[in-house]
């Protein structure tokens, strides 16, 4: 099995740590992992702003960087969402379906593809656990609140597997952050509301981190926590499962 | 009318926001009717099958809508009411003035229609004559104080019970201070009820038209639109185009969502039928398209006239319960609102798509299964295309693609905006950042992940080479 390894843009340049805990974590479950060095982002800032057509030079990129793999995996949940919907490429047609299919979020890969029973991990914190959206309701990483349909979700499933971790319960178990990518700041101040809510919901319930599958929204969660100087942290699931 | 600006949607939601106990109350109102609603809905253990049915029912309804508006109108003749279609709203207007202005009344009761709100049909009436009096509590509310609905079930969910106390106060003369709702909704009802018996002509909404036999459904919680049509000696009732479903056996599955979905209760209080004049009484009908037919023509975009207007986008919706109602600035506000105005005015409400994370919990929500967070991307495409973009954000996405094509120009450009990061803070730490005016930046590091894996693996790196 050669799994690609995709770090998103933003995660490269702001949160290596997570992208090196994603690779460490993998290498450690014994598999074989390549970074494609020429990849640089999935393009879902032009696509989600209404740009999808400017796009094109990052979809083939993609397909360059990737068609040769087995697997795809990122530590973001969004990111793989925005591919399995939106990549294509007229001449390499064939190429992106492929790749739809092969491209996976790191916990969906952990529990469906590896469909690991055990982790050497420990993280003796309590945690909140931030479902993503586009984890959520886009990639189906767990069950959505919404719906009238039983109950189940991947990620804590390998949080559970982390000696001494401890989860904390939400008031509002899946409500989005409010980053949305270039909303975060063309809406800012919804944006903030949105966070600050959800920072709220994640401290009056004692966690001392919030952890998600998407750096993303912890990105925003992470600026408003520092603003008021909060002692919550936020860390990447990766960070957390590959923890000794 | 208040409320019409230049503003964005994102400006006056901020203006909303400033108020932060207003925003979190709000928030909280209508939180609780989404947990209500949730509740309702596990209790039904089909309730996804139904939203499959629901959804395939109005697929099968805007794929044949010109036959089945047809049988609609020949059962309405039949029937003994009399029908007629409006291309727009400025045709509606006239058809109900001339209705009214034949049989001499300068006075009716309207329930709840946001068709009619959307047609600004209560200001052309006032304008030639005749007193409209919005009979639904809320609608009520918010025409006293001459703003429009912030919410299609709850019109005036953004306002304060003490803020209704001060309009009932000097509208209908209560005591100062006074903001108890049960007494408030009192004198209300006694002041419409009033009207109910004086006026002689009453407009009601369309929830559902049953095609097979030509009646309509009526659904309320007060009783208002059943008061004013039994009493009226001319009854009028406005539909979109839309609101059609083929056989009346199909009205089981969508009374059984909508209010469940809309506020959490089985069912209305009042599902009414209303299918023959009695004697005496005149019933009118008119369908309205007003944009209906050009959504059907949007193959990205038909789905959004499959909507039974519950509301429950806007309930769950976190843009929406922070950002108020109004500020979408249009009739149908909220998500449901962001989906359907850009067909209205592309330009005017090229806002409203982008008034949205994508969080995609409407989607989930939607009775009809509408796939609202999908069609609100797509609009965005739309948007772009038409050429309704601001020029600094084509300009900055223009650039943003330019680097991220280019694996080179990335690394450059990301090394040298973690260096200044780092170094020259004050160059993304400052005011004119919109990120940072709230929030940190992320901190600088000084070697990206690739670099990092550059360094560690070297041979790898060769190889890729």
């Amino acid at each position: 099995m050669k799994v690609g390894l995709f770090v998103p843009c933003y995660v490269n340049q702001f949160f290596p740590e997570a992208a090196i805990a994603t690779l460490s974590l993998l290498q450690k479950l014994g598999v074989e992992v390549d970074y494609p060095v020429k990849q640089t982002c999935c393009g879902q800032p032009m696509a989600n702003a209404g740009f999808e057509h400017l796009a094109d030079g990052c979809n083939e990129l993609f397909i360059d960087n990737f068609s040769s793999f087995d697997y795809i995996v990122a530590p973001s949940a969004s990111c793989i969402l925005h591919v399995k919907e939106h990549l294509h490429s007229d001449e390499k047609h064939a190429a992106a379906a492929s790749i739809r299919t092969k491209v996976f979020e790191l916990v969906e890969f952990l529990t469906d593809i590896l469909q690991i029973k055990t982790l050497h991990a420990s993280f003796p914190h309590r945690v909140g656990l931030h479902k993503s959206c586009h984890g959520l309701r886009g990639l189906h990483l767990g069950q959505m609140s919404e719906l009238n349909a039983p109950g189940f979700c991947k990620s804590t499933k390998l949080l559970n597997m982390v000696k001494g971790l401890e989860m904390i319960n939400l008031e509002r178990v899946d409500e989005c952050c409010g980053f949305g990518g270039t909303f975060s700041v063309s809406e800012e101040a919804v944006s903030v509301k949105m966070g600050k809510d959800r920072i709220q919901d994640h401290e009056s319930n004692g966690a001392q981190y919030i952890t998600s599958s998407d750096l993303s929204c912890l990105m925003h969660l992470e600026g408003l926590l520092k603003r008021k100087e909060s002692s919550v942290k936020i860390l990447h699931i990766a960070e957390i499962l590959n923890a000794e | 009318m208040k409320n019409e600006s230049q503003k964005d949607h994102a400006e006056l939601a901020k203006e909303f926001i400033k108020d932060e106990n207003r925003v979190d109350w709000h928030d909280g109102a209508l939180w609780f009717i989404r947990e209500k609603r949730d509740k309702a809905i596990k209790r039904i253990p089909e309730w996804e099958d139904l939203r499959d049915l629901a959804s395939s029912i109005k697929d099968n309804v805007v794929s044949n809508l010109h036959g089945y508006l047809l049988e609609f109108e020949a059962n309405l003749i039949k029937n003994g009411v009399k029908v007629y279609w409006a291309e727009n709203a400025e045709e509606h207007n006239n058809i109900i003035y001339s209705i009214l202005k034949k049989k001499g009344i300068t006075e009716m009761v309207k329930s709840k229609s946001m068709l009619t709100e959307e047609c600004g049909l209560n200001e052309f009436l006032q304008d030639n004559g005749i007193d409209v009096i919005n009979s639904d509590l809320g609608e009520y509310i918010q025409q006293i104080d001459n703003e429009p609905p912030s919410h299609i079930v709850l019109p005036c969910i953004h306002k304060r019970k003490e803020e209704i106390g001060e309009l009932f106060h000097e509208h209908l003369g209560t005591e100062k201070g006074l903001s108890d709702p049960t007494q408030l909704t009192r004198v209300a009802r006694n002041h419409l009820r009033d009207m109910f018996l004086k006026r002689r002509a009453a407009l009601t909404g369309v929830n559902f038209a049953v095609a097979e036999t030509g009646e309509y459904v009526v659904c309320t919680n007060e009783g208002n639109a059943d008061m004013g049509a039994h009493l009226s000696e001319v009854l009028i009732a406005s539909m979109g185009l839309e609101k059609i479903v083929p056989r009346k056996k199909d009205l089981g599955v969508f009374l059984r969502m909508l209010a469940r979905s809309a506020t959490g209760q089985p069912i209305t209080i009042y599902s009414s039928h209303f299918k023959k004049p009695r004697d005496g009484q005149e019933m009118h009908l008119v369908l309205v398209d007003a944009g209906r037919t050009r959504q059907l023509g949007r193959k990205d975009f038909v789905a959004s006239l499959k909507c039974i207007k519950c509301g429950s986008c806007m309930n769950t919706c976190p843009v929406y319960r922070k950002s108020g109602g109004l500020s979408y600035q249009n009739t149908i506000s909220g998500p449901i609102g962001a989906i359907l105005a850009p067909n209205i005015d592309m330009k005017k409400h090229a806002d409203l798509p982008y008034a949205s994370t994508l969080c995609g919990s409407c989607t989930n929500v939607c009775p009809v299964k509408i796939d609202i967070h999908g069609q609100l991307y797509k609009w965005r495409q739309e948007i772009v295309q038409k050429g309704y973009a601001t020029n600094t954000k084509m300009m900055g996405m223009q650039a943003m693609a330019k680097t991220l094509s280019s694996p080179s120009s990335y690394e450059i450009i990301g090394k040298a905006g973690r260096w200044i990061l780092r170094n020259f803070p004050i160059a993304f730490n400052n005011n004119f950042n919109a990120w940072f005016r709230q929030r940190e930046m992320p901190e600088s590091r000084k070697d990206s992940f690739s670099s990092w894996y550059q360094k560690t693996h070297p041979k790898k790196n060769d190889n890729n080479e």
